[in-house]
């Protein structure tokens, strides 16, 4: 996970929220369709389209990969140290094991420690960052220090120190260890998004409405950080498998599942390197890449849906002169890609 | 004044909660490995190192857990980490021996990559709609990617492949380690492709934060009165805009510091490069459990220590931070 300001940036932009766009907006004068209610707007983004198609991908791996492999990832075969070919799409092992079927078998322990440690991290993230922004005071003090100790302290250290201590380590616990270390950036984030949103005048309208707490928590703040936490989702996702591949990378959790980190910590120790057998550490670093880099489009994908003024930072120099857009210091371009009518 | 007392309060609330996480996570962990340990290690082990290491591993069935408490921080305090298994030295020693290196590489690499990729970032920024835009996808696709798989790509094209550099070691081993140029120029060669490595992997965060910081900045007022006023594009881009942009920049720096820092020790171990995060990885293997808490705690002093530093510049570059204390 890269620490990404503009979302911090972001929240503070998303605190005027009635703020007309900049001045010499040029509005691409595309032929759209008017009158008919868009519905998934956010996949009109062709970034965050790209990306869920990747994850789709990969997450259509996880579930058949292991029914499609065409050989068992751990039997052994008498082709030791193949390069690619037809047989092996993606080469051998030293003991003759089959990469490709590695790969495909290994998708589906990244994605499960992926999704459930971003699930639990996302969890606490939204309790910790919501209860702090909207009760303020002592108890918001409280816990931005403890968020802000979680943010501090350096995770993959951590992460090895408790999973290297741990007596068995499954791809569940390792999922547990990681959002246990992992949930800081989002409340940080909930938090500052909360705080602006309290004084709102349609959250105040609700409180001198008597509402409870609780439906005043649900129904009138949470929906409005929906993005902040996909967002934050997405990336303790993005961290969590990068960490998973790490532990394994460096040995720990290797209990007889395969995952991709397993397949680099086999390739290190076994001295791929020296032999040259590239195939055996490149799919699975571009495997990761890819998936990382799915997740981050994604990410873009929700911040230009929330902020209008980054939609236009995706498009290339021939795009927005083609739209009739002329890229100034100083001004914004405000690119209309999808408009919401009000019925 | 005020905001430094209150930041130097927040860090050493944080110190505290890094020592007690690691004076609890043996303790609620199922199994007494430790123990076994150090029935193992009988000969090896002074009888004082033992005892140590019962006070840092909570063996001491019939003391309260916060006399336990008590006896860790004094411990701690005196600099005493415990004894390695692996190494049957005091893990401090171990640890001091290993530090320097990691902080020279660790260290010049990330400022390298941090002033790079700010000064990219901005240019990027700046020239926002050109060609520089599609210098993009290629961070993403680095800032995705783990920095051990960047070093083992890297090891196989220049170390194996063209032989440019040495694949594993931070010096030549045939060497005595003196102040001489012999022993520093082999360090600096030893030292390339790993510090390499760790910017090429850890430069597209910078860029993209200071690019995106850029897009919003210039487009405030102050930027276009600056253009109004016909100010040069120099004076405008460094002395209006990036100077601006930059503060987010630092802050993110200390926050991602203890991302950095994880990644780079991961790399370590890929090269054997032998800093801390290559003792982490033989303290893992070999289950010597007081040379891993050793090291997280002094990492993490170490992240600490940055943070007051980056604090410290962030306060003198804003005075806002200063002011509202």
């Amino acid at each position: 996970m890269t620490i990404d300001t503009s979302i911090v940036e972001e929240g503070q932009e998303l605190e005027k929220p009635s703020q007309a766009p900049m001045t010499g907006v040029v509005a691409a004068a595309e032929g759209r369709r008017r009158g008919k209610p868009r519905k998934f707007l956010f996949l009109r983004n062709s970034k965050a389209v790209a990306g869920m198609v990747i994850l789709g991908f990969f997450l259509l791996i996880a579930i058949i990969g292991p029914w499609i492999a065409p050989y068992d990832p751990s039997a052994r075969s008498d082709d030791i140290l193949q390069p690619p070919s037809w047989e092996h799409w993606f080469g051998t092992t030293h003991l003759g094991q089959d990469v490709f079927s590695q790969i495909l078998v290994g998708t589906r322990g990244v994605i499960v420690v992926g999704f459930v440690a971003g699930i639990l991290a996302t969890a606490i993230g939204v309790i910790v960052g919501v209860t702090a922004g909207y009760i303020g005071g002592l108890g918001d003090e409280t816990l931005s220090v403890l968020a802000n100790v979680f943010l501090v302290i350096p995770q993959l250290p951590l992460i090895i120190i408790i999973a290297g201590q741990l007596p068995t380590v499954g791809g569940v616990t390792v999922a547990v260890v990681i959002a246990i270390t992992g949930w800081a950036w989002g409340a940080r984030v909930l938090r500052a998004q909360t705080l602006s949103l309290r004084r709102r005048d349609f959250v105040e309208a609700a409180r001198a409405n008597g509402e409870r707490t609780w439906r005043i928590i649900t129904a009138e703040i949470l929906p409005n950080l929906t993005a902040i936490i996909a967002s934050g989702f997405v990336g303790t996702v993005a961290f969590a498998v990068l960490s998973l591949i790490t532990l394994s990378f460096i040995g720990i959790g290797n209990t007889g599942e395969w995952n991709w980190g397993t397949v680099l910590y086999q390739a290190q120790s076994q001295l791929a390197l020296q032999r040259g057998a590239w195939w055996w550490f490149v799919p699975a670093g571009l495997c990761i890449a890819l998936l990382g880099m799915s997740l981050t489009l994604i990410n873009f994908g929700i911040d230009e849906f929330v902020n209008p003024r980054l939609r236009s930072t995706g498009l290339n120099a021939r795009s927005l002169r083609k739209r009739g857009i002329r890229p100034r210091i100083g001004f914004t371009p405000v690119v209309r890609e999808a408009e919401e009518t009000r019925a | 004044m005020r905001f430094f007392l209150r930041r130097l309060g927040f860090y050493l609330i944080t110190f505290w909660a890094a020592v007690t996480i690691n004076f609890f996570i043996p303790r609620i962990m199922p199994g007494d490995p430790v123990s076994a340990l150090i029935a193992k290690n009988q000969g090896r082990i002074s009888p004082d190192a033992a005892e140590a290491l019962r006070t840092l591993f909570g063996l001491d069935e019939n003391m309260s857990l916060w006399d336990q408490y008590v006896q860790y921080w004094n411990l701690l305090l005196h600099g005493e980490l415990g004894t390695s298994f692996a190494y049957s030295a005091p893990v401090a020693d171990v640890i001091a021996g290993a530090i320097p290196w990691t902080i020279g590489l660790v260290g010049i690499a990330t400022i390298i990559s941090f002033t790079l990729g700010t000064l990219i970032g901005s240019g990027i920024g700046w020239r926002r709609g050109t060609w520089a835009d599609s210098l993009l996808p290629i961070s993403t696709f680095f800032s995705a990617v783990p920095y051990f798989w960047l070093a083992l790509i890297a090891i196989s094209v220049f170390s194996v492949t063209l032989g440019w550099f040495p694949a594993s070691g931070s010096y030549d081993r045939s060497l005595v380690p003196s102040f001489s140029w012999e022993f520093i120029s082999s360090v600096i060669y030893y030292g390339t492709l790993p510090a390499l490595t760790i910017v090429i992997s850890s430069i597209s965060g910078w860029i993209l934060g200071m690019r995106n910081m850029m897009v919003t900045v210039s487009s405030e007022d102050y930027v276009t009165v600056a253009q109004a006023k016909g100010v040069s594009e120099r004076t405008a881009l460094f002395g209006y805009s990036a100077r601006n942009a930059i503060l987010p920049q630092v802050s993110s720096f200390a926050l991602s510091l203890g991302f950095i820092v994880g990644g780079t020790l991961v790399m370590e171990i890929v090269f054997s490069y032998q800093g801390i995060g290559y003792y982490l990885f033989t303290a893992v293997a070999a289950k010597d459990y007081p040379l891993m808490q050793g090291i997280f705690l002094v990492i993490t002093v170490a992240v600490l220590f940055a943070n007051i530093v980056a604090d410290f510049i962030y306060g003198v570059l804003d005075p806002r931070t200063r002011q509202e204390g």
